[in-house]
């Protein structure tokens, strides 16, 4: 405020630079994001393609050892986050556009309409919502990939990585939806609303023009905070087996047959500690991202 | 006090939805259960495996009939486990999840709560560090990376403690470790904050100036306070700890609700998915529910 100059984006991201955490943690994303999107092809190592040495170490031929049927694990864990990656990312947008949508109509138009739209958030909050998806992924193997497989069978494993976008988005937009609905009730008030309203400006125009710019802070913020909790679904689903199948491979699905492979005659350690490293350091990256962004939009607010 | 009502009020109505979505959900696609069977033996067998499940009645019959039994409490027969209903199977494995839970449960309180007190005076050192340090492991390790990995490092290099089963003390410690280190991290993050909070509060600067030892201070007058905050999160965080005990009972093969559960996605055991979807949901609510009669209770503020 003090720099008459600066745009509220420039003062944002002054401070989000300021953070060490966020800026290290987007560094590592970002080259994470394109290692593990041009890592495989420079590589020259197709992933699913077996070798004939299963469960070699780390060394100079395969640096992160090689898996059971003697893949290397580097070009799998590279794609891996990359399928990690973008399930966090398209489903987090698919929260996004729910959370706001419901977020803004809630807090608009208020009243009744808007203790009903939040009860419902408050029982879906107490709802093991991740046993949906659950259901919602079974169904999809029972019904979907029956019908798939005598048609386009190529197509399953998009689909079905469709379809856990689109059901982790399906959850995951509870807390966007508190969030946006607070800040529309304190907005709706401000004068240059009414000022708004009172020329005669179209409901869709408000919404589109005054109303939106004016959330877009905290909805990035909460819109980064979503992608690792996606990423963390998705890895907890495919852990389980019920979510990325063989032969594609998620960080989950890896962190899975690492931990399968532990046993007290021959500790292949390699398997699950490079994909569960990497898992740590990219939440801890995201969440870094998502605090800095925080404190850069939401400067007082220092939780 | 109305709202509450309310929330009991609504909670037949969500069993219903939860019951009837499930329902329909699962039961009414084609494809059963034994289509993956090899092929039934002969009509006869065919006929009479669908007539004692009723799967030969209209698909309206089935859905009241499973009503009426839930009514009555009973979830219906399990499809993989021939013998045992859904209720036999509920009956045996709560008592070990629920002990699994309880347990984790305590080690988050008994961790978190101290810590975040601690961390939050800003006097000790090592607090502030381990309370970070386990902030971060919150932040950074989830319950299925965690578990591997004591797994790893406790029990197959150092050799310390059995990596399986249930049944010794021995055998609970890290899968209780491995679910409640997680919670510990948030539950020593919201003391932590709460505490910074009431610390700077007038009551407390009343109890300091009327010359009450600190000890006193902290103890009488600001954690219990501080530990509004951490009830009224208490339950959302129920449900998360709900799904962790998944992946714990899945990697240490612990007999408990979540492990079977997770099998009647691999089995298709319909009736199993949903008498385990309408339990959760049950619980998870009556729990929340709890936890906001807990912090009614004792913060007059909420009552007013």
């Amino acid at each position: 405020m003090n720099t008459a100059s600066s745009s509220p984006g420039r003062l944002a991201l002054r401070r989000f630079r300021q953070r060490r955490r966020a800026v290290v943690g987007l560094v590592f994303l970002l080259s994470a994001a394109a290692l593990s999107v041009v890592g495989p092809g420079w590589l020259g190592v197709d992933p699913n393609q077996g070798g004939d040495a299963p469960f070699a170490p780390p060394g100079a031929r395969h640096w992160m050892g090689t898996d059971i049927h003697g893949r290397d694990l580097l070009a799998r864990v590279l794609i891996g986050t990359r399928i990690s990656l973008m399930v966090g990312a398209v489903g987090a947008a698919v929260s996004l556009v729910i959370g706001v949508g419901w977020g803004l109509v809630s807090g608009w138009r208020g009243g009744r309409t808007d203790a009903w739209m939040m009860r419902l958030v408050d029982v879906l909050y107490a709802l093991p919502t991740v046993v949906w998806v659950m259901l919602a992924l079974t169904l999809f193997e029972t019904r979907c990939v029956g019908w798939l497989s005598e048609r386009w069978s190529a197509a399953i494993p998009a689909f079905r990585l469709g379809a856990m976008m689109l059901s982790l988005g399906s959850v995951s937009w509870l807390t966007m939806a508190r969030v946006v609905r607070a800040q529309v009730l304190s907005l709706r008030e401000r004068p240059f609303i009414l000022a708004a309203q009172s020329i005669g400006v179209s409901p869709a125009r408000l919404m589109l023009r005054h109303l939106l710019p004016n959330l877009a802070g905290v909805v990035i913020v909460y819109l980064t905070l979503t992608v690792p909790a996606v990423v963390l679904y998705e890895s907890f689903l495919s852990f389980l087996g019920l979510g990325v199948r063989p032969p594609q491979a998620s960080l989950g699905t890896l962190i899975a047959d690492g931990a399968s492979q532990l046993n007290p005659v021959k500790v292949r350690w390699w398997l699950l500690v490079f994909p569960a490293g990497l898992m740590a350091l990219l939440l801890g990256a995201l969440n870094g991202v998502g605090e800095g962004l925080r404190s850069a939009f939401e400067p007082r607010d220092d939780r | 006090m109305k709202a509450l009502l309310v929330r009991v009020a609504l909670i037949p109505l969500m069993v219903w939805v939860v019951a009837t979505l499930s329902f329909f959900l699962l039961r009414a696609v084609p494809g059963g259960p034994f289509d993956r069977e090899r092929a039934a033996a002969s009509r006869e067998v065919e006929a009479a495996l669908k007539a004692r499940y009723h799967w030969d009645e209209p698909i309206w019959r089935q859905y009241l009939r499973y009503l009426g039994n839930l009514l009555q409490g009973d979830l219906g027969p399990s499809l993989k486990y021939r013998n045992h209903s859904v209720n036999d199977l509920l009956r045996q494995t709560v008592p070990v999840s629920l002990s699994l839970g309880a347990m984790a449960f305590g080690v988050a309180l008994g961790l978190g709560i101290p810590l975040g007190t601690l961390a939050a005076l800003g006097r000790h050192r090592w607090a502030d560090q381990a309370a970070g340090l386990l902030t971060l492991v919150g932040v950074c390790v989830p319950v299925f990376v965690l578990g591997p990995f004591l797994i790893l490092v406790l029990g197959l290099w150092l050799g310390w403690l059995p990596v399986a089963l249930w049944g010794s003390g021995k055998n609970a410690v890290l899968p209780t470790l491995t679910l409640g280190l997680y919670f510990a991290a948030r539950i020593s993050r919201w003391m932590r904050e709460g505490m910074q909070e009431v610390l700077k509060s007038p009551h407390v600067q009343a109890a300091r100036a009327k010359g009450l030892g600190e000890t006193r201070v902290i103890l009488r007058h600001a954690v219990p306070v501080a530990l509004l905050p951490v009830i009224s999160y208490t339950g959302p965080m129920l449900a998360d700890l709900l799904t962790g005990s998944f992946v714990v009972e899945n990697v240490f093969q612990i007999p408990g609700t979540g492990a079977f559960f997770i099998n009647s996605f691999f089995s298709r055991d319909y009736t199993m998915m949903m008498g385990m979807v309408l339990f959760y949901s049950l619980l998870l609510q009556v729990l929340n529910l709890l936890s906001d009669l807990l912090l009614r209770w004792v913060d007059p503020r909420v009552r007013a």
